[in-house]
């Protein structure tokens, strides 16, 4: 038999719950609804979590985007998600919700966008005036 | 100079939804004034989720959170001028603001939405002996290099504070595979949110030692180590109870302060809760100069500052098209903090002028359980709700309805309160 103790997040209340595993026999006590109840059940027999990161971007105006699990991966899993995005970058233009990465570290889940990030404008112009108007002086 | 019906300092989340909430009261003349290089402020370096549950009821990243509002402000072609500073604001609403484009230019406003935000209290405010080394950073300007700029700021860290930003840090450097040996907290309770406590720190086996602080900074040229040390109930180090943990990083996660520098250049009145004193419409003592979310007060859900920045739109909107209903509000009622209650928002309300309901946003002064919510106009209680649970870092609501308070008279008071009963 194992006691875990746990802290329900289900709302502000923060109730402490511990539940209590034995063999196929899960119970819940300290909390004081069925959400508390059923977070008890989830945590201690497949705890999930979306995890966010950002990778990097070539030729974006900006240097990183930041983007998601599309969906709850299993919490032992979340470092294998984020190793698994070590040697990933993308170019731009990036959209919310394109796939940055199919199906990372296997769990059939895919790693999405969650920023727009457009292409870095020409910057040729802004260089050409300065010069011409420097020979003018001259 | 420029005219404009309404001028809105910040483009964070505040700014975005008082801006599409007065273009939808009728209110087509208006200008966002950004200093940064995009519209949705700090949500943009905000990338973990949670966002938006109450609002969408779904849970969004920053970044995606700000885009819903971005994307509403964009179809509905409300001008923006980025990359621009204002740097003064009067009492007769004229604006002046510079940007590389336009240089130095004024506005003359009909009404101004203060949207500026908030930002972070800094080593100085704290009063940390020891040198100067590098390797101290807010936790905002970790999440910063982090998240936007693709720095890691170092690879053993200490998080003095237990905000919210300090919390989601803790995981975000982990993460990146950094080590996050220690929270220590001065209070003996967590300033952050619950989830955050579980689900940065818990799932990481990050210890959170609360009633603790920093008593030194080891190292010149950068951090080499931190020592931290238990307090007593008045906030002193406990002698033999000092700790030193190795490390090249110490980060401030140690409360939000709103920024109101031109605020007060334009002569706005500040209270509590070092924004803006407001009434029911969220106007500042300065006529037509509105407020809302973290410059007004610092919110913990973004979902609450636009709640509120929508209705200082609508507000604003109200103030244009009928500024003689704003200059006769008739009698004007305070909202006294009762037992148990650090500061209201808004602090006055004029019934005659209010909406037939408003909400009250509140926090408390510690953490209390099994208590109840009591709100009073006059000797009369018009609220009460149980309570199991309250605590400074989560912020409390209420409606004030126009009914039960328009027959107070001018020296009664409005009183919120948490009560055993």
């Amino acid at each position: 038999m194992e006691k875990r103790n746990l802290t329900c997040i289900r709302c502000p209340l923060g109730c402490s719950l511990v539940v209590t595993i034995d063999g196929d026999n899960i119970d819940v006590t300290g909390n004081t609804c069925k959400r508390g109840y059923d977070y008890g059940v989830k945590e201690v027999t497949n705890p999930t979590r979306v995890v966010t990161t950002t990778v990097p971007v070539s030729d974006g105006v900006d240097l990183r985007v930041s983007c998601k699990t599309s969906g709850d991966v299993p919490k032992d899993k979340m470092i294998d998600v984020i190793k698994d995005l070590t040697e990933v970058s993308i170019n731009a233009p990036v959209a919310i919700g394109d796939v940055i990465k199919a199906n990372v570290a296997n769990t059939g889940i895919d790693i999405v966008a969650t920023k727009n990030v457009s292409k870095k404008k020409s910057n040729l112009k802004a260089t050409e005036v300065p010069k011409h108007e420097y020979k003018k002086a001259i | 100079m420029r005219e404009c019906d309404l001028v809105i300092i910040g483009g964070g989340p505040a700014g975005l939804a008082a801006a599409i909430s007065a273009f939808d009261s009728g209110i087509k003349d208006i200008l966002i004034l950004e200093r940064d290089k995009e519209l949705g402020g700090i949500l943009n370096q905000c990338i973990h989720n949670g966002f938006g549950l109450h609002t969408f009821k779904e849970e969004l990243t920053g970044p995606e959170y700000a885009s819903r509002f971005i994307d509403k402000v964009l179809e509905r072609k409300i001008e923006y001028k980025l990359g621009t500073m204002v740097i003064d604001i009067s009492k007769d609403k004229e604006v002046v603001a510079i940007n590389p484009e336009e240089g130095l230019f004024h506005i003359k406003a009909k009404a101004v939405i203060l949207a500026m935000g908030c930002r972070e209290r800094s080593r100085g405010a704290l009063n940390i002996p020891g040198y100067r080394p590098a390797g101290i950073f807010s936790a905002g300007t970790a999440q910063r290099l982090v998240n936007m700029e693709g720095y890691l700021p170092g690879r053993e860290v200490v998080i003095l504070g237990s905000g919210d930003i300090g919390l989601i840090m803790a995981r975000r450097m982990t993460y990146e595979g950094a080590k996050v040996k220690v929270v220590a907290e001065l209070m003996p309770y967590s300033g952050g949110l619950k989830r955050n406590i579980v689900q940065c720190l818990d799932d990481y086996d990050i210890p959170l030692k609360l009633s603790h602080t920093v008593i030194d900074i080891q190292g010149k040229e950068r951090v080499t180590g931190v020592t931290i040390a238990e307090v007593d109930n008045t906030g002193k180090p406990i002698k033999g109870t000092e700790e030193t943990y190795s490390c090249d990083t110490l980060l401030l996660s140690v409360g939000l302060i709103p920024e109101n520098e031109l605020s007060e250049m334009a002569g706005v009145e500040l209270g509590i809760t070092s924004g803006p004193i407001v009434n029911e419409s969220l106007e500042t003592n300065v006529p037509g100069i509105f407020a809302c979310g973290n410059v007004l007060h610092v919110h913990d859900l973004v979902d609450y500052v636009s709640e509120e920045a929508g209705f200082a739109g609508k507000s604003a909107a109200h103030f244009i098209e009928d500024q003689k209903k704003f200059e006769d509000k008739g009698i004007e009622i305070q909202i006294n903090t009762g037992d148990k209650v650090r500061y209201t928002v808004p602090k006055t309300v004029h019934p005659d002028i209010m909406e037939d309901e408003i909400t009250v946003r509140l926090r408390t002064t510690n953490v209390f359980k099994n208590v109840y919510l009591n709100c009073y106009a006059g000797d009369k209680r018009i609220v009460h709700r149980k309570r199991p649970v309250i605590a400074p870092g989560e912020m409390e609501n209420f409606q004030l309805k126009k009914e039960d308070i328009k027959d107070l008279k001018a020296e009664e008071i409005i009183t919120v309160a948490f009560e055993e009963e």
